[in-house]
């Protein structure tokens, strides 16, 4: 274990102290001109550049984006039109009908990401504590039971999409299974509600055993004596699950669902690799319609597809501020112990 | 033996089963059917040709049509069982006419006979098409995929590695004015994604004239938040009389991060370059987005690419899929301790 981790530590230190001992010099000169402020700035200088550069300025100058229309990629060339492309976005006739919206995409790429955040992420939570609490029950060779869950996780939405989309095949592997238990073959990527819950049922796959992974944790840290009081007390399992496992479990499980809820909004890869948002407009979600709009369509629409973006950011906002809150109460509950 | 036996019976405690225990061995034993098959089949399918590709049931193993070099012919016949009024026997097929074949004996190649193909089967071993896996290379543009992924997954790595440790080494190890701003400002844009930001990078991306440029692809993605965040906490545990000791030995402060703190943070790092890796090779939607000419696609934007074509050649798109499934793989099989430690202690992926 050791020998791995140092060796690792080699691999990764070597290149960079060839680069370290090439700098030596004239940093130090540098150091002598400016002192340790200058070093600061220098220290902060390349990451801090990218990060204003491809993040801040970004997020910025995307509201400017999306409060202006036309064809145009640069700012200066755009036609300011205030909160029109909104207006476009969230106008509809009649809200009972999607039909009668100006940007009806935009409103069946919500209500399916509505439906799939719903959906996928109680199932998911669900699937993932039952994951955690089996792989708690004290199990031989449980780095491989683990191995089992995590394996799909570090796999590329592309691959996953792909292998999915072999079996779900109509003449797939599943298809065949069917029929050969004398049903009939089923059209999975092809018939709208089957591809919806592909698209669920897959992104579950991937990415359960990163969220029993966390919940595993929060069920090792539990006292192991609340569990020997409980059964010297007589106490039905059931019982003990419903107050001390779950209670317990309770703060790693909010960050989970927190966490589980912001991949699910942005929901995208797999599904799109899986279905392209189909059949028709069954499987389009909200960051392949910003995809389209912004990018893929002929029509190419900038600003508009800034304002879903930012509509869709301000949901994300909200949620991580949820997790920020939700981590901090963790610390402070910690701390207390 | 008994020991397996004891070890697949064994029990929660108790004596008698308990419906956990029942529920547990279904749960783990569907979890590796559902979690390992996939993958399996995905494996087993890329070794099989177009024609077995497109069988219905599908067999499990890859097959390959059996020839024989008969005498008087100049290619290799293929092989087929036939099964009819006058028995069962293997025969060569020399040419096929609407639903009637006309075949030889091989050991006997003088006389034609005329099988209905309704009563014969092909004879076929275990057999692995290679091809599905080496024409992608040879004649399509996948080893430009694969370079272009390798290059960006390595140097994507190695920038992140060096521009994050330095500004953790600033944010942990030195007191000055607005500290505590840029570490809000990091934590703060933790959970903003790519998706939300999209339209503005692309035109920033585009200003600097990266479009179509692995470093498009690099860039926006190397000043991680995350790496920071996670470095700068190793980083605050290392003491500072370290550094004020190697001060007093008049070491630069550059001498200080590299020869000290650096090495120092190396789990913290290798955690990172892990990560880093398996982000950066799995990367979709921004390559997406930047990529549009195929001779600068990654490997994930490629097999998209492929699948995408009106006549999907599945057993070109398996093998790659498996290609681009390798390395991702071998981190999970060698550094998986490292991996489930890094996300039950930090929540990040």
């Amino acid at each position: 274990m050791t020998g791995v981790k140092g060796m690792l530590g080699a691999v990764v230190t070597a290149p960079l102290g060839a680069l370290a001992r090439v700098l030596d010099a004239p940093l130090r000169l540098w150091q002598r001109l400016t002192g340790q402020g200058g070093m600061v700035a220098f220290f902060l200088l390349p990451n801090m550049a990218i990060f204003t550069i491809f993040v801040l300025l970004p997020l910025v100058i995307n509201v400017a984006y999306s409060m202006t229309t036309g064809a145009a990629l640069f700012l200066p060339e755009r036609t300011y039109v205030g909160a029109a492309q909104y207006e476009r976005l969230l106008r509809c006739a009649d809200y009972t009908n999607l039909a009668t919206c100006q940007e009806d995409q935009f409103w069946i790429a919500l209500r399916n990401t509505g439906t799939f955040v719903v959906l996928q992420v109680s199932l998911l939570i669900v699937a993932a504590t039952i994951t955690a609490l089996i792989l708690n029950r004290a199990l031989r060779a449980l780095s491989f039971w683990r191995a089992v869950f995590f394996f799909p996780v570090l796999l590329s939405p592309v691959v996953v999409g792909l292998i999915w989309r072999w079996i779900l095949d109509r003449n797939g592997v599943l298809n065949a299974a069917l029929v050969g238990m004398g049903m009939d073959p089923v059209n999975w990527l092809l018939e709208r509600n089957y591809a919806f819950s592909a698209a669920i049922g897959v992104t579950i796959w991937a990415h359960l055993g990163f969220f029993a992974l966390i919940l595993l944790a929060g069920l090792q840290a539990i006292p192991r004596d609340l569990y020997e009081a409980a059964e010297m007390d007589g106490t039905k399992p059931a019982r003990v699950f419903w107050r001390i496992t779950l209670p317990l479990l309770m703060p790693n499980m909010l960050v989970v669902i927190v966490l589980a809820l912001i991949r699910a909004v942005q929901v995208f890869d797999e599904a799109y690799v899986l279905t392209g948002g189909g059949p028709g407009t069954a499987t389009l979600f909200l960051t392949q319609y910003i995809y389209e709009v912004g990018f893929a369509s002929l029509l190419k629409n900038p600003g508009l597809a800034a304002a879903a973006s930012i509509l869709m950011g301000g949901v994300l906002i909200l949620l991580t501020l949820l997790q920020l809150a939700l981590g901090k109460r963790n610390e402070r509950k910690g701390r207390l112990k | 033996m008994s020991r397996a036996v004891a070890f697949l019976t064994r029990r929660k405690g108790g004596e008698r089963w308990d419906w956990t225990d029942v529920f547990t061995f279904v749960w783990l034993g569907s979890a590796v059917f559902i979690m390992f098959g996939p993958a399996l089949w995905l494996v087993l399918s890329s070794f099989k040709s177009p024609a077995q590709l497109s069988e219905f049931p599908p067999t499990l193993l890859p097959y390959e049509a059996q020839t024989v070099v008969v005498e008087g012919f100049d290619r290799p016949l293929p092989l087929f069982t036939v099964t009819d009024e006058a028995g069962t026997r293997t025969l060569a097929e020399v040419r096929r006419v609407g639903t009637v074949a006309q075949m030889v004996d091989p050991e006997n190649p003088g006389e034609v006979e005329r099988v209905n193909i309704a009563n014969r089967t092909p004879v076929r071993e275990v057999g692995f098409s290679w091809g599905n896996y080496l024409d992608p290379f040879l004649r399509f543009d996948f080893l430009t995929y694969t370079k272009n992924s390798i290059f960006v997954t390595g140097v994507a790595t190695l920038i992140t590695l060096l521009t994050n440790s330095m500004a953790a080494f600033a944010l942990s190890k030195y007191e000055f004015r607005g500290r505590g701003f840029v570490v809000v400002l990091i934590i703060a844009t933790l959970m903003i994604p790519l998706s939300v930001i999209l339209v503005p990078l692309y035109s920033i991306v585009s200003g600097v004239g990266l479009i179509n440029s692995l470093w498009g692809v690099i860039l926006p993605t190397v000043a991680t938040p995350t790496g920071v965040f996670l470095l700068r906490q190793y980083m605050l545990t290392i003491p500072d009389e370290l550094l004020e000791a190697a001060r007093m030995d008049h070491a630069s402060e550059w001498q200080i991060y590299w020869r000290i703190v650096l090495p120092l943070t190396a789990p913290a790092l290798a955690v990172l370059a892990i990560f880093s890796v398996v982000w950066r090779w799995n990367d979709f939607l921004w390559p997406l987005i930047v990529l549009s000419r195929q001779e600068v696609y990654t490997l994930q934007v490629g097999l998209n690419a492929y699948a995408g074509e009106l006549n999907v050649q599945w057993h070109y798109l398996l093998a790659m899929t498996v290609i681009t499934m390798i390395p991702v793989v071998l981190v999970f099989i060698f550094l998986q301790r490292f991996i489930t430690a890094g996300i039950a202690g930090t929540g990040l992926k």
